[in-house]
């Protein structure tokens, strides 16, 4: 066989193509939206479900840190991940936390928090999802740390676990 | 007891394996043309316990055994008999032991069925089909086993999803393995052609019809896969252009190029080199699309559970496969001289091939690059219907054109054929177009092309079926016959695409929806238990405004418990003219449902072509027998 | 009282052409969506709950009379590429696109060289 350029570049080609599949295999297939980390939150306005106040972007502004946490009463691992928040509002001072609730009912919503503690410095009422979606999410329970510039820092898909919970921490000192 | 029995068989079918490549080797140094009777005897073996084992395992899912893993994860005892058989190979193991059967059958039958071919390269054929079915036990031994045990042995299995419980569903493997397996008896038979040197006419004759099997058998897997998806996943649609569904479209392309092809290498001795890349290429991709659906590489409706491990193995084996085979040719191809008349068959089977490789790269491109973006750019992106049909459906225009005046032209000489017969043609599809637009309603410029080549395909067929009758030429029935069905599949598909209606809205019960002219009242909700399903059946009443025709649709909405999913039953009125669809799901948390209603114009007519299309190549099978 | 009738059915018909109109682009639009929780569906064929979600979010869109690329540049920003099937004309993409064309020409240029050849082993 003579062994000319054209062989040689096929030769190469072939095993391009296995060594992504290859490499493809050890990827990752469930997407996440982390794509959003850096850019800025958009501007919004939630009624708040203990009030007829209204909750705005405005108020992000005035923490050094918010950690604005997706959830509802029906969602199951929410409950996983109360405890996290609990401690996150209780513990560090440089962060605050913003609960909106997603496609429930404000009486459900109020009894959860009464039966597991609320850590929220408030909560807004996202009654149809169409809000949250202008933050990304896409399920719940989710989360999303932003600075007082509006800009995300950190997503958090599915319940918050011990690393996701010392990571915030180092992020917020 | 099952799993002891199927294990061994698998064993001997290794152990056979290897006898036949042994003696097939010291046979082929014997310089006669009888094969030893040895061989046949050993692949006679083969074949047997193939079967047998194949059986073992049907009847460890027919007898609930759940002591055997894949009985235990795929089955139950609740589920109906049919589906506990069709059970064996909708899931990842059973179907790679239905892999390996195709393999050995098609091994012993291209051994008994090509007497009268070259003793060497039957031989060959034999050790590098035989290769490969021993790469693919070996896969089975250590990776994916269907006799695998479990222990303690578990009381009830985990069940089958219940959306493969449907009858297009159950024999759709198999249709479509004859298709994608079958090919790599083609695949041996170009090495070993490669290796003996036994080229041309008498190798175009020796795989032809392996290669006219497979392909009407491809056809048939995937209409029928897509029927099942329009019936069984409720959106109405059936070809989503996904993973899974390229996987196997892949290898249709190359098989209907090789096809072609090999005509010409039979009838011209010459495209000698094309048809044996093609040859390597269909199994090549089949293997391919194995790896892209198995593996869990890709993000599909129609993915067997994924594992990476058996993606490894797949990528070994196919890159095994691929080396080899450019090895072997890098090392046999001989220059050749083509002396094509342009005004002939050849060169538009020519000009068919060149087609077939735009559309077999185009989806291969789509399927394939977001993996690509995916490992070199850590980017994530989606390929669906919007690309394909931009860069595909403008050039089925002129193929469609090229086929219908291609086998106008006669073999080897150039002649001129009667232009002004195929305007008249042209022109009579030009007018029928006019008149459906005038009547229909008006569409694109692109679907107005559509529209005119499609018809003009169908016309000539008519007219070319007419002549070959008068003269009695039967070879031409099979290619007037699928080409028929092809014109017929894309102006079905153009009609449905232009004309059907969709809509989406919500409805409580009692309320009503006005849609263009049809009125769609939500008459009440059904609640039952059936044999292993929660039903949740709703009621509507359509009218038909116009007409004033009154039907009753009740789709479905299925709560299973073993494995807990749900699942939506469209209700489906298919009539001659137009099927009416409609789905219904509940909105979480609310008394509304999510209505998703549908006219679709010739979705029967669709399949017919379809089956049409596979009709011309078992004609072509049936006349060949004939001949013979 | 005419003119107030005829006004109404007026304005019943026109919503009923537009809400057709609409109705064509917003299921053009779902079918381009991916559902992001189901497995490989579009947000037409979904029944899912997020699919439910995005559907109103279009629909607010088209009304404030956003149009598609409007739509599907917001989607991306937030849900990144993966969320569309029709993939964007980007530097990323350009392989995508390019490549079948380019293949699509070079065979036709192999066609024309064998068929060239061909008529040199003729003449000679």
């Amino acid at each position: 066989m003579k062994i000319n350029i054209s062989k040689i570049i096929i030769f190469i080609f072939v095993g391009f193509f296995l060594l992504i599949f290859w490499l493809g295999l050890k990827k990752d297939n469930n997407y996440d939206t982390k794509n959003i980390i850096g850019n800025k939150i958009d501007s919004f306005q939630l009624s708040s479900i203990y009030s007829n106040k209204f909750i705005s972007e405005e108020i992000l502004k005035e923490n050094k840190f918010t950690l604005i946490n997706f959830f509802a009463s029906w969602c199951a691992p929410c409950r996983a991940e109360h405890e996290y928040l609990l401690n996150l509002s209780n513990n560090s001072k440089d962060i605050k936390i913003l609960g909106i609730n997603f496609k429930d009912k404000k009486n459900n919503a109020i009894s959860f928090l009464n039966e597991l503690g609320d850590p929220y410095d408030s909560v807004g009422y996202d009654n149809d999802g169409k809000i949250s979606i202008s933050f990304g999410i896409y399920g719940i329970p989710e989360s999303i740390l932003v600075d007082h510039n509006l800009i995300v820092i950190k997503k958090i898909i599915g319940p918050i676990d011990q690393n996701q919970y010392n990571e915030i921490l180092e992020l917020v000192e | 007891m099952l799993s002891n029995i199927g294990q061994i068989l698998v064993f001997l079918i290794l152990a056979s394996s290897f006898c036949i490549i042994y003696n097939a080797y010291l046979d082929i140094k014997i310089r006669n043309q009888i094969v030893k009777k040895i061989i046949y005897n050993i692949s006679l073996l083969q074949i047997t316990f193939t079967i047998l084992s194949f059986f073992t395992l049907i009847i460890g899912f027919v007898s609930s055994d759940f002591s055997l893993i894949n009985v235990y994860e795929n089955s139950h005892t609740t589920k109906p008999l049919f589906y506990k058989i069709a059970g064996t190979w909708g899931n990842h193991e059973g179907s790679l032991l239905l892999w390996i059967n195709i393999l050995v059958l098609f091994s012993f039958l291209f051994l008994i069925f090509n007497f009268k071919h070259n003793k060497k390269f039957r031989l060959y054929t034999l050790i590098f089909q035989n290769i490969l079915i021993i790469g693919f036990i070996i896969f089975l031994l250590l990776n994916s086993n269907p006799f695998s045990l479990i222990y303690p042995v578990p009381l009830e299995g985990l069940g089958l999803n219940p959306i493969l419980q449907d009858p297009a569903l159950a024999i759709h493997p198999p249709l479509l393995y004859i298709g994608f397996v079958g090919c790599s008896i083609y695949f041996s038979a170009a090495m070993a052609s490669m290796v003996t040197e036994y080229k041309g006419r008498e190798f175009a004759l020796s795989i032809k019809s392996w290669v006219q099997i497979s392909w009407c058998f491809q056809t048939l897997g995937i209409t029928v896969g897509s029927i099942w998806a329009y019936y069984e996943l409720g959106w109405g649609g059936f070809w989503f252009w996904d993973p899974v569904e390229n996987a196997s479209l892949l290898p249709w392309f190359a098989i209907t190029a090789l096809m072609h092809s090999v005509m010409v290498l039979e009838k011209r001795n010459t495209l000698y080199a094309w048809v044996i890349i093609l040859c390597l290429l269909t199994f090549i991709l089949s293997v391919t699309g194995t790896f892209l659906v198995r593996s869990g590489i890709l993000n599909s409706v129609h993915t067997f559970a994924s594992d990476p491990s058996r993606g490894i193995y797949i990528l070994l084996f196919l890159g095994m496969m691929i080396f080899t085979s450019l090895i072997v040719f890098f090392r046999k191809h001989k220059k050749e001289s083509y002396s094509f008349n342009l005004k002939t068959r050849e060169t538009f089977i020519l000009v068919n091939n060149w087609f077939m490789a735009f559309f077999l790269v185009t989806v291969l491109i789509g399927t394939l690059y977001p993996i690509f973006l995916d490992v070199i750019m850590d980017v994530k992106i989606s390929v669906g219907p919007p690309f394909y049909n931009i860069v595909i459906v403008p050039l089925i225009v002129p193929f469609i054109i090229l086929m219908t005046v291609g086998p106008q032209f006669k073999w080897i000489n150039s002649h001129n054929i009667k232009f002004y017969k195929t305007i008249f043609v042209f022109l009579g599809a030009l007018t029928i177009n006019l008149l459906i637009y005038y009547f229909f309603g008006s569409y694109s410029v692109l679907t107005n092309l559509i529209f005119i080549v499609a018809i003009f395909l169908i016309l000539q067929c008519f007219f070319d079926a007419k002549q070959s009758l008068y003269k009695n030429k039967k070879s031409e029935y099979p290619r007037i016959i699928s080409h028929l069905g092809f014109g017929l599949l894309v102006l079905c598909i153009g009609v449905n695409h232009q004309y059907s209606l969709e809509v989406d809205f919500n409805l409580k019960v009692g309320e009503n929806k006005k849609v263009n002219n049809y009125e769609i009242y939500f008459e009440n909700i059904k609640i039952e238990q059936k044999k292993n399903y929660h039903s949740v059946t709703g009621n509507f009443k359509l009218t038909d405004l116009k007409k004033n025709l009154v039907q009753y649709l009740d789709p479905e909405i299925r709560v299973y418990s073993n494995p807990e999913t749900l699942t939506y039953e469209a209700a489906i009125k298919s009539k001659i003219t137009s099927d009416f669809y409609l789905t219904m799901s509940n909105v979480a948390r609310s008394e509304y449902y999510n209505i998703k209603f549908q006219n679709k114009p010739f979705m029967i007519w669709i399949w017919i072509s379809a089956f049409i299309i596979a009709l011309g190549g078992f004609v072509q099978l049936v006349l060949k027998k004939n001949e013979n | 009282m005419k003119i107030i009738f005829l006004f109404i059915i007026y304005v019943l018909l026109s919503t009923h052409l537009y809400t057709s109109e609409n109705q064509a682009v917003l299921l053009e639009i779902y079918k381009n969506l991916r559902c992001l929780v189901c497995q490989g569906q579009s947000i037409a064929d979904s029944n899912s709950d997020f699919a439910a979600t995005i559907k109103l979010v279009v629909q607010d869109q088209i009304n404030i009379g956003k149009n598609k690329d409007e739509i599907y540049s917001f989607l991306i920003s937030k849900y990144g590429e993966w969320i569309v099937y029709q993939p964007t004309f980007s530097k990323s993409n350009l392989l995508l696109w390019i490549l079948p064309y380019f293949i699509f020409i070079a065979g036709g240029l192999i066609i024309l060289v064998i068929v060239r050849k061909s008529k040199d082993n003729k003449t000679n």
